[in-house]
């Protein structure tokens, strides 16, 4: 089995038991977030990709990262991935899930990036925007990425909308 | 004694009556000083005749010969003198006819030099100029590129110290306050555009 298929095998299979729990929305977004920890995170990577430490470690450390933030059903989920030796593989496994269930609520999934925790309202309006933006129905998808510094980036597809203050400074970098 | 006095007194000693000399009576003797007596005459006359005949019949020959080859010795040296002359003539021509030549050919290469001084003078100075020009030029494109390098460099070090400063202003300055109102104008300014993906 090649590893798109395997990845696409595990996405699959999370997704099912996710659906089947009744938590696919709940599950889905944590295992986002948790993804985009898990890339942001070297010792978090290195923790759980480190072959000399026993399976059963790497997932007691799941438990004790996850625990009480999260649902059961996405400890476990992230657990049996850890535990299967996929660890390196969980931002694709996690892409490919909300891509799955985006599609499967046939949305489109907008991944926006922010310095900061944006509120329920702001996610909202946001979401809003977006689908009006893009005649799109949006799957939000919000993470908090300190390097950008300050505004908004969207990814939605192909499409990009950056008003970031790292890339304003990039730009004025650029030119000076 | 003349060669006829011998001849006379041998022949008066030869011939009788020879010593019959008269003399006066003071002792001198009476005979002519000028025309021997002619008991002497005669046999001194034949004898002369003799004695020049048997020289011109025996030594005239030789003599005749020897002024032959004088004269032939004398003219072969003035033949030879004349050759020698018209050799030196010729050989003096032809000094004087390569003399000539060498002056023409010292001419021809004087000449020659010149032309090629020339040459030689006009190129130098045409390369020396170029050589200038070149020189010039690459000093000017030096200058320029040390100008424009340091300019670079300068520009470089003011563009990445002013990268630094303008992070950490930005970083600085971005509050709690400034983040929302950023995310606020992120959502306004989307919300307010349509069909930016299709």
């Amino acid at each position: 089995m090649s590893g798109d298929a395997m990845i696409e095998g595990y996405a699959r299979a999370l997704f099912e038991v996710a659906r089947a729990e009744g938590t696919l929305d709940e599950v889905e977004d944590e295992l986002f977030r948790f993804a985009r920890s898990y890339e942001s995170s070297d010792s978090l990577r290195n923790a759980l990709t480190d072959e000399h430490i026993p399976a059963e470690k790497r997932q007691a450390i799941v438990e004790d990262l996850l625990g009480g933030k999260t649902t059961t059903t996405t400890i476990q989920l992230v657990s049996m991935v850890v535990g299967s030796g996929r660890s390196r593989d969980i931002p694709a496994i996690v892409d490919s899930l909300v891509a799955r269930a985006s599609s499967a609520k046939q949305l489109d999934v907008a991944e926006v990036r922010t310095a900061v925790e944006l509120t329920d309202d702001q996610r909202a309006r946001l979401k809003a925007a977006l689908e009006n933006a893009t005649g799109k129905s949006i799957n939000l998808k919000t993470i908090v990425d300190p390097s950008v510094v300050g505004g908004v980036v969207a990814t939605i597809g192909d499409t990009v909308i950056d008003d970031t203050v790292r890339t304003r400074i990039e730009q004025l970098k650029s030119r000076l | 004694m003349s060669l006829f006095t011998a001849a006379t007194l041998a022949a008066g000693r030869l011939l009788p009556g020879a010593e019959e000399i008269p003399f006066d009576d003071k002792g001198y003797t009476t005979i002519n000083p000028i025309l021997p007596p002619w008991k002497e005459l005669i046999p001194g006359s034949l004898a002369s005749i003799i004695v020049f005949s048997l020289l011109y019949w025996k030594a005239g020959p030789i003599i005749k010969k020897s002024m032959k080859d004088r004269t032939a010795r004398i003219q072969k040296e003035l033949d030879d003198a004349a050759g020698a002359k018209t050799d030196a003539e010729a050989e003096a021509s032809r000094i004087r006819q390569a003399q000539g030549d060498i002056e023409s050919e010292r001419a021809r290469l004087y000449s020659e030099a010149d032309v090629q001084a020339e040459a030689v003078l006009a190129d130098g100075r045409v390369r020396l100029a170029a050589e200038i020009a070149e020189l010039e030029a690459r000093a000017e494109a030096d200058i320029a590129s040390a100008a424009g390098r340091g300019s670079d460099e300068l520009r470089a070090e003011i563009a990445k110290h002013s990268g630094v400063a303008v992070d950490a202003i930005v970083r600085d300055t971005l509050d709690a306050a400034a983040q929302q109102e950023l995310i606020e104008n992120f959502i306004a300014r989307v919300g307010a555009s349509q069909g930016v993906a299709s």
